[in-house]
């Protein structure tokens, strides 16, 4: 007989800590978190940079920092219980959860909900081909900044950054602190893909130069990294003959993109979305498959961990009730469907009870724009409208929307799209 | 003289072929010693290729190809159990998308009756497309049964640890440098790590065994190396692709770009055919990679491109002569195994029977020893064990426990093991050829620091030491010292 749980989350990162003390806010008795690495906290405990918690914690933290934080909402409370260096390999549809450890070998446990905060994981060079040798000194950037910062280790001492992703940046300073010299940075994309204040603290500050709409077409090296080839690209990000020059470096860092990890969503079944590549779902952060939850990273990739945990605390809360039989009685299911600019939408449907309930939407747009009015619309009705000074494809957009908005949504389907203000 | 090693025979290069020589001789009254230039064994061509145990039926009727593939594929079904190879036995499929390649099917399978090739057949493509759904543009096929996809370099060491474990000798990072030669005869090799006495040498060292055989004094053949350029997807794109081996109709320098999912269930495409005058050049090219996609395209049309988790390039060793170059030379005591492209590997454990009887001929037949063991000892990979194994595996090494490759579900015991096993592994890539660490779809993002961690404990070196692959190949680099401020 596997044990039994209220709530059995799989990941100890801030998503699985702040779903857990959600979960235990709201009543849940016996709540388990899962998590592979050796300690809580997930990737944060190597961001070892500051910048977080500004808006969940109203306070300016580091990534351990935050991640302590998190651990110690939950440290004392009889009610949570969390197991490292445990990795979960398989998840069932009655929910029952294969875990092993090297203390407590192979074992189920169940949950009467479960909550998937697995995170995400860096896109390869594989992923984007990249021409070229394959030397050693060619690192995702995550894996670069776990070295550095967690082991002691430097990844390289001349150093090119492909892409320009908040991980990429966060290194470019790193590195440069570390006493490294940063050649580049190189993206592809015509704008930046970090946050505004990380080209600026970290790239600006260093004076290391952003090649934008350019991408790498050749890396050199046979045992060891020694160049790479840069071309600028056209708008059909094709490189274009003649305009390509060399750096010299030994080591290539990679911040090309996040990937949700849902190996385990994909074997349950759980629908996923083709463009946030995380599973579908509504405001509760409940998957297709009903009782299992879903937050964080492994949702939609967030740019800031306030976030992450601000989703996680709903799908904890959720979880929560579920499992305790409390969930409220849905009266209709309304699909928001992201278009004009809106890229992706999380949730992608609001369960709604009988006269609305309050929800949170996490947007990102396609482009960057200035100066756009933000609509959720019902037909040709606009039920909310936003004026937002700036968008970017970086940045995250969220958005409350009360629950006497909600209520009017008496159809099948909403839209969330950007007005373009007229001039 | 002083002679570090002394030897009746020098296995020069440790790739597919010369570890499948070493195994064989192995069963001898021999001291048999394999020098790799490299610091492990399998990564030359054998890292990187189409890892197809073919059928037999592409080479000339009567060419050494044509023979030694047959038997060896016969070979490796007869070995696979004893030495654990990992190997599916899929069958594998030709497929004609036009009328005139349908026709060509039936010179292929006229040949391949004629080299002995068992069970050959041709069938529909709404046949095919039973057991192949996406090849929607097949017209026909030529189903050959006894072809199979393996682990190339997991067999290559395999051999290694037989014939190791039957008293044969591996030394690894030891580039040899020229031959001692008495009377015409080679009597010793000199190597980066000294001179080794010895009566018999065999030079199967791939894309450089013209070099070696020159060294020696044997001009008779030419290497020129033939890169052929891969992607792999993850094994979620499996699905979308194909179930075994897929062959388009051949071309006259390649079998083609093909279309196969390995042993472990990734889907490969690749490879093109590009000969180069480098023996080390295996970048992946821009034009290559369009070059695969396009043909593999003509056989699968919606490839799922978003899947591609690596690329990688090998090089064949293509020979001026046109088939392999295998036995005796004008340089008495020194013999070939050499130009051993397509179907080396499919051929190799027949390579390895033919180079034994060719040292053979030229003395007396060699006595077998009493108690060869051809067995390896069980081995099996922690994600393939049923509940009952994993469970005891754990309670025999906690480390089993501890999963540190999370998409290959590779465990910290197994990583181990594969460090301490005969042949072990001493480098990254090592660990991850013989574990799959690091092969997943994450490309060793999250267990590429941890694996760096445990081969610099087992191994006792510091972490900048810890080589990716070769020489020079170090990862990591100690920090800089900070500097006292005042």
């Amino acid at each position: 007989m596997s044990e039994l749980y209220d709530v059995v989350i799989v990941g100890g990162g801030p998503a699985g800590l702040s779903a857990a003390y959600s979960a235990y806010k709201n009543g849940a008795k016996k709540i388990l978190v899962l998590e592979r690495d050796r300690e809580l906290g997930g990737i944060l405990q190597q961001c070892i940079h500051n910048g977080f918690g500004l808006h969940h914690f109203k306070e300016e933290l580091t990534g351990p920092g935050y991640a302590g934080r998190c651990i110690g909402l939950i440290k004392d409370k009889p009610e949570v219980e969390t197991r490292v260096d445990t990795m979960v390999l398989e998840v069932h549809e009655d929910k029952t959860v294969l875990a092993v450890s090297p203390t407590k070998g192979i074992y189920t446990v169940q949950g009467k909900t479960v909550i998937l905060t697995m995170g995400c994981r860096e896109r390869t060079r594989g992923a984007i081909r990249t021409p070229g040798g394959r030397p050693a000194g060619i690192f995702t950037a995550g894996a670069a900044q776990r070295m550095v910062n967690m082991e002691g280790y430097l990844p390289g001492k001349k150093i090119v950054i492909l892409g320009s992703g908040d991980i990429g940046l966060i290194m470019a300073r790193r590195m440069s602190l570390e006493g490294c010299k940063v050649m580049a940075d190189i993206e592809i994309c015509p704008f930046s893909n970090g946050l505004t204040r990380n080209i600026v603290q970290c790239l600006n500050d260093y004076n290391i130069p952003l090649y934008l709409a350019h991408t790498i077409t050749r890396i050199h090296g046979k045992d060891r990294v020694t160049g790479v080839t840069v071309a600028k690209v056209d708008n059909k990000m094709q490189p274009i003959p003649g305009t390509e020059f060399d750096i010299e470096c030994d080591t290539l860092l990679l911040s090309v993109g996040l990937i949700p990890e849902n190996e385990l969503s994909r074997s349950l079944g759980i629908k996923l979305h083709r463009l946030t590549n995380g599973p579908i779902v509504d405001q509760h952060r409940e998957t297709s498959l009903p009782g299992f939850y879903a937050a964080g990273n492994v949702v939609h990739v967030h740019d800031l961990v306030d976030f992450v945990s601000d989703e996680a605390e709903i799908a904890g809360k959720f979880a929560a009730l579920d499992a305790q039989g409390k969930l409220p009685a849905v009266q209709h299911d309304v699909a928001v469907e992201a278009v004009n600019g809106v890229r992706t939408c999380v949730p992608q449907h609001l369960s709604l009870p009988e006269g609305g309930e309050g929800a949170r939407l996490f947007m990102r747009v396609s482009a960057p724009a200035r100066k756009v009015t933000l609509e959720i619309k019902q037909g040709d009705e606009v039920l909310l409208s936003r004026m937002l000074p700036v968008v970017k494809p970086s940045e995250m957009i969220a958005v409350e929307v009360p629950a006497a908005i909600t209520a009017k949504m008496t159809g099948s389907s909403v839209t969330v799209g950007l007005k373009q203000k007229e001039a | 003289m002083d002679y570090f090693k002394e030897a009746d025979v020098v296995v020069i290069g440790g790739g597919i072929v010369g570890t499948a020589i070493l195994r064989e001789l192995s069963k001898y009254q021999l001291r048999s010693i394999l020098v790799e230039k490299e610091p492990d064994l399998a990564i030359g061509t054998t890292k990187a290729n189409s890892a197809i145990c073919h059928a037999g039926f592409d080479a000339p009727v009567g060419s050494m190809k044509a023979q030694t593939n047959v038997r060896g594929n016969e070979l490796y079904h007869e070995l696979a159990e004893d030495l654990q190879l990992d190997i599916k036995w899929c069958g594998s499929y030709v497929v004609a998308t036009t009328d005139e390649e349908v026709k060509s099917l039936d010179v292929l399978l006229e040949r391949g009756q004629k080299n002995g090739v068992p069970g050959l057949k041709i069938i529909s493509g709404d046949e095919l497309r039973k057991e192949e759904p996406n090849l929607t543009t097949a017209k026909a096929a030529l189903w050959a049964p006894t072809a199979g996809v393996m682990w190339p370099f997991g067999c290559a060491i395999a051999f290694a640890q037989c014939a190791v474990q039957n008293g044969a000798e591996v030394i690894r990072d030891c580039t040899v440098t020229g031959f001692v030669k008495e009377n015409g005869a080679v009597t010793a090799v000199t190597t980066s790590k000294g001179t080794i006495k010895t009566r018999f040498v065999i030079n199967a060292a791939g894309v450089y065994a013209d070099v070696i055989a020159k060294l020696a004094g044997d001009d008779s053949f030419t290497i020129t190396p033939r890169k052929g350029e891969y992607i792999l997807f993850d094994k979620t794109a499996g699905a979308d692709l194909v179930y075994g081996i897929v062959f388009p109709c051949p071309t006259k320098t390649s079998k083609g770009i093909l279309v196969c999912t390995t042993t472990h269930g990734n889907t490969f495409i690749g490879p093109n055919a590009q000969d180069q005058d480098s023996r080390e050049d295996n970048e992946v090219t821009t034009p290559g990679m369009n070059e695969i996609i396009a043909g593999a395209r003509k056989l699968v049309p919606n490839l799922p491109m978003g899947a591609a988790i690596t690329e990688f390039a090998g090089l064949r060793a293509v020979s001026s002569t046109g088939d392999f170059v295998l036995g005796e030379t004008k340089v008495p005591g020194f013999f070939n195994a050499a130009g051993t492209q397509s179907p080396g590997l499919s051929s190799a454990p027949a390579i390895a029977e033919q180079l034994v009887a060719a040292l053979e001929r030229t003395t007396k037949p060699f006595a077998y020893k009493e108690k060869f063991n051809g067995k390896l000892p069980v081995k099996k990979a922690f994600i393939r064990m049923n509940a009952a194994e994993k469970t005891a595996a754990i309670k025999k090494d906690s480390r089993f426990g501890r999963v540190i490759c999370r998409c290959e579900t590779v465990t910290e015991g197994e990583i181990v093991a594969a460090i301490h096993e005969p042949c072990g592994a001493l480098t990254v890539d090592g660990v991850k050829r013989r574990t799959r660490a690091g092969m997943g779809r994450c490309q060793g993002g999250f267990c590429g620091p941890r694996v760096v961690q445990i081969l610099s404990r087992e191994l006792q070196i510091p972490v900048p030491q810890v080589l990716k692959e070769r020489q020079h190949s170090e990862l990591y680099y100690a920090k800089f010292p900070v500097k006292e401020g005042k």
